[in-house]
């Protein structure tokens, strides 16, 4: 019942007299006429990359703050999620089926599981990493408990956070290559549509890396954007 | 559904499958239970186990010199920034297309997979060495390699550990898919369901994971033995001297 994302089909290759394209080779000229194909995956990818990074930022945030004031929760949320972090993606995709069936939603979890040690353990470093006279300084001026954290201490944690996020953004595209077995589409499914074919993979897992590369500049902008003062600084 | 309790569903099956053989879903052949897993999870250490000492024996000492002489700093990210950036998938594929099937060609992927991390671990574990232990020690006269051999190294001895754990884990997750090339894992299972079925691949899948999750286990109590002492000591302290006077205000507000 799940060989469907697996079968084995071969792309249907226009101009079968090219030598090139029956070779499997390595064709310009395929690639340009067929580049099509590849935006409906290439759109599940950003679809599989974006959520789960997104959710995971809400957990880890949440779980994060919580952490922040109760510091022996540390320990087992980055146990727990550690756990998580280890399970290899392929096997998860299968293990959460019987749960919540083929498709996105096993994607989905599986993927957002990923990401919550990266980015719980970037925000705890970043919110560490405050100097104390800081911290000392915001309260002197009267400022609350909360206060403190949501106008001092997270944003003078963003640099960390953001780089958690990088982090968590690359890897979540790689493993969302292996969402076929899910049965969630993407780069992936493309890639195994014909493997031996020099082009297909070429493409495919081009895909895939220029995606990576271009989140990654883009957390980087966002990043910029948002903290001025670091600029200033620079 | 036979001996398997019902609130398991799949999952009993599943495990059932693990350990007891069953005609094949196409029919005409045994497939499941121990033997037959047993060859795969062979197979799948094999191949993970020389990956993982290659990989081992070409990045450490390369990232031991770097860190020594203090060049690398952009090599250390690049390297762990682009392994992330390729999917396992891609890079297998790209291999399977460009240059074939079989053991060397996985092999030769996961050894790529493994890289990254221990570069950067490694690389960061030296740079990260007390610059004043360095500077006694030179002082006591050592010469280059044993600074490396007697203070780097041991210091950077639970970092490097880290850098084999990750990579480890990457190898042994990563192998369930060497089959697409060829390699029968405990991911044939999963890549053959007109054989295995999804009962099989669950199966397969759920010994991948108990088996990642020993590899990284393992590894971790192992990064913990080869801690030497005097780290394991100076760390505690460490902490407290940092962080107790702003923590103890703030939990008392």
């Amino acid at each position: 019942m799940t060989a469907a994302p697996l079968a084995q089909l071969q792309i249907q290759k226009p101009g079968g007299s090219d030598s090139c394209v029956a070779d499997n080779g390595f064709c310009p000229e395929w690639i340009v006429d067929n580049i099509d194909r590849y935006w409906t995956p290439l759109l599940e990818h950003v679809y599989l990359t974006v959520v789960p990074v997104a959710i995971g930022f809400a957990i880890s945030m949440a779980l994060a703050i919580v952490a922040h004031r109760r510091r022996w929760l540390t320990g087992p949320i980055v146990t727990v999620t550690g756990i998580f972090f280890a399970i290899p993606s392929v096997a998860a995709f299968f293990l959460l089926q019987p749960l919540t069936g083929l498709g996105y939603t096993t994607a989905m979890v599986a993927l957002v599981s990923y990401t919550l040690l990266i980015i719980f353990r970037n925000i705890t470093t970043g919110l560490r990493n405050v100097p104390g006279e800081t911290r000392d300084a915001a309260i002197g001026q009267g400022l609350t408990e909360r206060q403190v954290l949501f106008r001092v201490e997270l944003p003078m944690a963003v640099p960390e956070i953001m780089a958690g996020l990088r982090i968590a953004t690359s890897t979540t595209v790689g493993l969302a290559a292996l969402a076929v077995f899910a049965g969630a589409g993407g780069l992936g499914s493309e890639i195994l549509v014909d493997k031996r074919f020099k082009s297909n993979v070429v493409v495919a897992g081009g895909l895939a890396v220029l995606l990576a590369a271009a989140f990654d500049l883009l957390i980087l902008a966002v990043q910029r954007a948002i903290t001025p003062w670091q600029r200033a600084r620079a | 559904m036979t001996a398997a309790p019902a609130i398991l569903g799949d999952f009993g099956e599943a495990i059932e499958f693990i350990f007891k053989e069953r005609e094949s879903v196409s029919g005409g052949v045994q497939i499941g239970g121990i033997p037959e897993l047993a060859g795969f999870g062979a197979t799948h250490m094999i191949v993970s186990i020389a990956a993982v000492a290659i990989a081992a024996a070409l990045a450490i000492p390369l990232a031991l010199w770097l860190g020594h002489i203090g060049r690398g700093d952009f090599l250390a990210t690049a390297t762990s920034n682009v392994g992330r950036a390729i999917p396992s998938l891609a890079l297998l594929a790209f291999f399977i297309s460009f240059i074939g099937l079989g053991y060397t060609n996985v092999i030769f992927v996961l050894v790529l997979l493994a890289i990254p991390p221990l570069i950067t671990n490694t690389y960061v574990g030296v740079r990260q060495v007390d610059r004043d232990t360095v500077d006694a020690a030179r002082g006591q006269g050592m010469t280059g390699t044993e600074l490396v051999r007697k203070i780097e190294l041991p210091l950077a001895l639970p970092s490097i550990f880290g850098g084999l754990r990750t990579s480890a884990v990457n190898v042994v997750a990563t192998a369930t898919i060497a089959p697409l090339a060829n390699v029968q894992t405990l991911g044939e299972p999963i890549i053959t369901p007109q054989t295995y079925g999804f009962v099989g691949q669950l199966g397969a899948a759920i010994v991948v994971a108990v088996i990642t999750i020993a590899v990284d286990f393992a590894f971790a109590r192992l990064q913990r033995a080869v801690t030497p002492a005097g780290l394991k000591l100076a760390e505690p302290a460490a902490r407290r001297r940092f962080s107790l006077p702003t923590r103890r205000r703030l939990d008392s507000t």
